[in-house]
This record gives structure tokens, sequence and C-alpha cells, in this order.
């Protein structure tokens, strides 16, 4: 057992640590720390800082164009850039379908879309979810039929999330109607711009638009778009699924938002005294942060085994449901801290008050924060579908 | 003992609730709270000629009610709707300092629906410590600022706490008085309140002090329970609803018994919020009141956040989405530990006063 880091290592942290510090533009860090919105340019301004230094793809092989780095490296750049307040690189394209593109695609299809994720030519957005097949998955509806070169797609995906920015879509879709539930499901790519396909926005409980309803109504998609086989999607989606991540405890989010609390409290003022002292509200802060600290230390644990090229074993899920609630716990303590000032719906509204206590900044996006973050138990496999797996897995019984 | 409502609580109690029913949708509320006023002044009239804003004063003060199961009553089916017409500030708290103050004059317009008030005490930098007045009040005029006063920027009179020397007392000021400045935005429940700034500005004295604002904000802690409450039956109804239809692997998800075993949970907490609610309603206005609302308010706080919490999770995305009625129902009762002290400080207040 040694709990520190190689000399390697913190080497290598060292120049994250750099690079974040000579090229993470200051407004933009401002913004990740506010909570603010992020529009898209800023987004792929972000990206395209990563690519030209070659870390934009922490996970793909370096003949892909990636970074190749294992577990370990990987997490010290999350931790490093959750620090800095670094935006959050997205998902969709480099994490999700990149590694399956990698693992199941043809080479046409890897040198045709992999570069184009990279320099940031294709938007990719998921479309896994449906109204009726949320954590159920398998019970997928929407519809592809073969027509000569093309198949024709009908049905309705939702939970879109940044799918307004979106110019391509992969998909879940349902090729044989008459299988067993998850075997009559393929993967296909979907150009957003097609006629037929429409995005409808939703507006989540705090007023965000990150989500979208993605409709399709006959979309004809050239077969050379079908990943891997018909009716193996399912297979493709669990490996994306079960890939080997790091970050999913979010310890990184936790970290920042465990300092905001206390930066926030140390200000707040009750009974003639900072809040930070206040017994009850103390006692809240150091079990969340004990929490943390433990957690911390089994996420470090499940990297090392994945560094090490283990099969990842319930990690992913323990960490999933203990991550979020630690993060919606820190959520919690943000909003109380604030007190009155939790309900104004935006800062923008009381600015121009620079003396005032807590400061607008910091109040104006805790509470929209923590309703914003309740999705944290809810989406990629709800805590409950996690908590089945590691029953099942544990005892061999149903849920 | 008799837990049963009187004949006319009763009544007021139906006819509240059948009034909103039919006039307070998912879908007007929404668009109620997408507008630029921020609540409906044709409500505010119907809830008026129902005797809605009557139930909250008695007899001598124009009304037919005042006590605390009336404010309970009355405050349980608004919660229960979601409503954001601010009737806790502007009728309740504004009204019965005014009542108190003798100024009959304006509280008669008030019930009859004709007045928009505010009641504004709490200050920046001050929390939920009701002694916190920063406000001065120096010849005539007030100086100061107020926090978030809800209805602060419709309101065509203010009650304003403030300092003059050691002693704390309540002003009215009128809109448009010199040195008023509202600064008004939207809230994320819903309704508007405003930044309320005074520079000497002109007000009359009411005559009462820190021990009246106490027992307003008493009469007012009544009022935020029970609403709190009201939202949470309404969460517990929809989820109820919600696992007995909606279905995952082929069977409704309340049959799961992870799940149904946390609805119990739910309808458990939901009889102790219920019974906090007529504790404090009860205990008002006895020498048991300072301790009872302590209690009463932390477990509404407690239980408020379990509520919403689960009944969110229980749902999964489709209570994430502003249309459906539990998002802004749910952001009601979490926000109800935000008013008038929240779950630690009345924690905190209930070790003080049992220890006394």
């Amino acid at each position: 057992m040694d709990l520190s880091y190689t000399a390697d290592e913190e080497a290598f942290r060292a120049e994250i640590r750099a690079f974040l510090e000579a090229e993470l533009p200051s407004e933009l860090a401002e913004k990740v720390r506010l909570g603010r919105d992020l529009t898209k340019a800023d987004m792929e301004g972000w990206h395209a800082m990563l690519n030209a230094r070659g870390w934009l793809a922490p996970n793909w092989p370096k003949s892909f164009g990636g970074a190749e780095w294992n577990a370990v490296q990987r997490h010290i750049f999350d931790e490093e850039s959750a620090a800095a307040n670094a935006p959050r690189v997205v998902p969709f394209g480099l994490s999700m379908l990149g590694p399956v593109l990698q693992k199941f695609g043809n080479s046409a299809q890897q040198e045709h879309w992999l570069p184009r994720i990279l320099d940031g030519t294709d938007w990719w957005c998921q479309g896994y979810s449906e109204p009726g097949a949320g954590s159920d998955l398998a019970s997928l509806k929407t519809r592809a039929v073969r027509d000569g070169d093309h198949y024709i797609v009908n049905g309705q995906k939702t939970w879109t999330t940044l799918g307004q920015h979106a110019n391509m879509i992969f998909c879940l879709v349902r090729t044989d109607p008459d299988a067993k539930q998850q075997e009559g499901i393929s993967f296909l790519l979907i150009d957003m711009d097609t006629p037929g396909v429409e995005v409808r926005p939703i507006i989540l409980l705090d007023g965000s638009h990150e989500v979208n309803e993605v409709w399709f109504t006959d979309v004809r998609v050239p077969v050379e778009n079908l990943v891997g086989e018909e009716n193996k999607g399912w297979t493709y989606a669990k490996y994306l699924l079960t890939h080997e991540r790091t970050g999913l405890g979010g310890v990184g989010f936790s970290q920042a938002g465990l300092a905001a609390v206390k930066r926030i409290a140390r200000a707040e003022m009750h009974n003639g005294k900072p809040l930070i002292e206040n017994p009850h509200f103390a006692a809240r802060v150091a079990q969340v942060e004990i929490e943390m600290r433990a957690m911390a230390t089994t996420n470090l644990r499940a990297i090392s085994k994945a560094a090490a090229g283990e099969a990842p074993g319930l990690e992913a899920s323990m960490l999933k449901v203990k991550g979020s609630v630690i993060r919606q716990e820190i959520n919690d303590l943000a909003r109380r801290a604030v007190g009155p000032y939790a309900m104004p719906f935006a800062s923008e509204a009381l600015e121009g008050a620079n003396d005032l206590v807590p400061d607008p900044q910091d109040a104006g996006p805790v509470a929209a924060q923590y309703f914003n973050n309740r999705k944290l138990s809810i989406f990629g496999g709800s805590n409950e579908i996690q908590r089945g797996i590691i029953a099942k897995v544990a005892m061999g019984g149903g849920r | 003992m008799n837990f049963e409502l009187t004949e006319e609580r009763r009544m007021l109690q139906d006819t509240l609730r059948r009034y909103l029913r039919a006039e307070y949708s998912t879908e007007r509320r929404n668009a109620i709270l997408d507008s630029a006023a921020g609540y409906a002044p044709e409500i505010w009239s119907g809830l008026a000629d129902l005797g809605v804003i009557g139930a909250l004063f008695d007899e001598a003060q124009g009304g037919f009610g005042g006590a605390g199961f009336d404010i309970a009553v009355v405050f349980e089916e608004l919660g229960r709707a979601g409503v954001v017409e601010p009737l806790l500030d502007g009728a309740l708290l504004a009204g019965r300092a005014l009542a108190l103050a003798g100024r009959q004059d304006i509280v008669d317009g008030l019930i009859a629906g004709d007045v928009q008030l505010a009641f504004a005490h709490y200050e920046p930098g001050g929390r939920y410590d009701l002694d916190y007045v920063q406000t001065e009040a120096s010849g005539g005029g007030l100086t100061g600022r107020k926090a978030v006063v809800m209805h602060g920027g419709a309101a065509e009179h203010i009650v304003v706490s403030a300092r003059d020397g050691d002693q704390i007392g309540l002003y009215l000021v009128n809109a448009g008085a010199p040195g008023l400045d509202a600064r008004d935005y939207p809230l994320l429940a819903g309704g508007r309140a405003a930044e309320v700034m005074l520079d000497n500005t002109p007000a009359e004295p009411l005559g009462l002090g820190l021990a009246e604002i106490e027992s307003l904000v008493a009469l007012a802690m009544v009022a935020q329970c029970a609403e709190a409450l009201g939202a949470m039956e309404t969460a517990v109804a929809l989820t109820q609803d919600y696992l007995m239809t909606r279905k995952q692997f082929g069977r409704p998800i309340g049959t799961f018994q992870a799940l149904a075993h946390r609805m119990a949970d739910l309808l458990i907490e939901l009889e102790q919020a219920r019974s906090a609610v007529i504790n404090a309603a009860g205990m008002l206005g006895t020498r048991d009141e300072a301790t009872t609302l302590a209690a009463s308010k932390n477990l509404i706080g407690r239980v408020g956040r379990q509520v919403a919490e689960e009944a969110i999770q229980m749902h999964g995305g489709i209570a994430m989405t502003q249309e459906y009625e539990l998002a802004h129902i749910a952001k009601r009762i979490i926000m109800a530990d935000h008013r008038f002290g929240d779950t630690d400080y009345h924690l905190e207040r209930f070790i003080a006063l049992s220890a006394a």
C-alpha cells in the first residue's frame, strides 16, 4: 500500500497544471466557477485548445490521434481540470462514440468520423432513451426498416443532451421487431440535417435548456452508417456503458463544490458569527467531507485496478451511487448556506450590489444547481438500477 | 380531543379547493409564472371574493377567522395547488401588522381584494435572525436595505422594520415615496420579489415593535408550514399515481419493493408533517408557541426535503421538466425552508428554548 503518486505521475500533474495555467482563458474558468451556462463556442474553443495539445481524447490510442493516457493519468487530468474550473469535455463523440467506432466500426467509418470528432467538424449527441424506455433501455421502439441502400427511421428519442448543438446523432434503433428485446437493436449514425429529423427543446425545472426530444419521421439513413452488424447494437451499447471510464464519482466536482460552500459560509453571518463556525452547519459540512475523502480513495482504487488492466467490477455502480449522493449533498449545503438569497431566480437580478452578503455571484446559481443536479441520480442508469446491479451480482437475485 | 375541522372551516376548505381545481391548472399556473407581473390580479380578486383573505382576520379586524386553524386551512389549499399569488406576505404578514396598528382603512381594502401590500423585514447579511435590523429610522425617514421582499415591486404600501436607536419598530411606506427603490426580480419557485432600498424615505410609525414582529412571524410560520404540507400532499399523490401507472421491465414500477417501501416512508412522513402543522396551529398564542413552532418548522424542513427529492427520484426524468406539475411543487417545498428560518435555524432554536 502506498497512497502517494509516483515521481512520473507528479511530473505529469505539473505538466497539466502548467498547461491549464497558460491556456485556460480566465473568463471561461470564471463562467464555470459560477455555474453559468456555457455557449457552444465556449465548449468548441476549449476543445480546440486541448486538441492543439493532443489532449482532447485522453482515452483514445495514439494511432487514432488520442493521448493514450492510462487511468491514473486521466484521473490526474480530470482532477486538475476541475480544480482550475476548466469546462468538462463534451463526452458524446470523444468518450462514447469514439471507443465504439474504434472497436466495432469498419476502417472507412474510423477514417471518416474519428478525425472529425477531434477537429470539431461534428458535434455528436446520443440517441438512446425514449419516452417509454428510460431505465429499461432495451424496450426502445424507434424503428429502422431497410429500403435498398437506406434505412428508413421512425420514432422518438428523449433526454438528448446538448442535441440543440449537434449535427450528428448515434442512435439505438429496432431493426428486428420479432427478436427478443435486446437482440433486434442496431447502432446507427444519423445526420441531423436529414429531412424528417426534428429537435424540440425540453426546459428543465431550473429553467435551463440542456436536453431535447429528437423526432424521426421517415428519415433516410445510408446503410454505410450502420456500425458493426445489424441487430448487434445492444452489445455495442453495453460496451459503451461499461467501457472503462474515470471520473465516475465526480470527485473533482465535489471538491470544487465543497470549497465553494466553505467560501460562502465564511462570509455568511448568523448570530454575529460566521456560518462556518455554527456547530450544526459545520457538522453537515464535515460529514460530507468525511464521506468524500473515503470515496476519493475508492475512486483511486478503481482507477488503479483499471490502469493495471483488470476488468471493471462493481466499482462503477458503487461510485455512481455514492458520487451522486455526495454531490447532491454539497448542492444542498450550498443552498442552505446562502439562506434567503437562495430564492431569487437569477444572479443577474442582484448584480450591482457589490457589498452584498452572500455575494450575488455565489447566491445566484446555487438553488438552480441544487435542482438541476437531482438528475445525477437519475440519468446514465438511475441509482435504483445501479443498486439492482450490485445486488444481483452480490446475491444473484432480482431487483 | 377533537381533530375535526369546524363546519365553517370545512366549507372554506371545500370552496377554496374547488375554486383552485377549476381556476388553477398546471397550464394556467405556468402561464402566470411566465407573466411579467408574476401573479394574476384576477386570481387575487377571485380569492378575495371567496373570503380567503377575510379568513385570515378576526371579526374585530373585519374578517371572520384569524386563528391558527383558519390560517392553516387556507395555506394548505394554496400549497396543494402551488399558488404563487403572495397571500402569505401581502395579506397575512402586512395585513395583520396593519390590523394590529389599527389601520382598518387599509385592511378593509385588502380584505376586499383592492389593495396590494408587502412586508419588508429581513436584511442582507442577517439570514433569518429576527432582531437583525440595520435600517435606520431618523427624522421621519428610513434609510437601509431590505432583502427578498415578496411582491415588493407591485405593492402600494410596504410595512418596513427599522431601528430608531435601540428600538426596533414597524413603519408604513407608500409606493412612490421619495428615496424608495424596489428592484424587482423573479423567484426560482415562482412569483416576484424585490430588493427594497430606502434613502431617507418618508415613513409613518405604526407603534409596533420587535414583540409584534415575532408574533406576526409566528403567524407566517404556521402559514408556511401549512403551505409546505399542501405542496407535499400533491407531491406524494403525483408519485403514488406515477408508481401505479408507469411501467418498466413489464410491470408498474410501484410493484418493485425497493420503490414501494420508499413510497410507504413518504406516507408516514406526510402524516408527521400533518401533525406538525396541527401542533403549530393549535399552540399559536399559548406559552408553548415558540418551542412548538421551532419544532414544526424544523420537521417540515426535513420532511419537505425528503418528499421533494424522493418524489423527483421515483418519477425519474419526467419530474425534471418544467412543464410537469411536480417540478413547481418540489421547488415550492424546498424553498419553504428558506423562509422564516431553515431546518438548522429551528433545530438550534428548539434546543435553546427547551433548555430554558
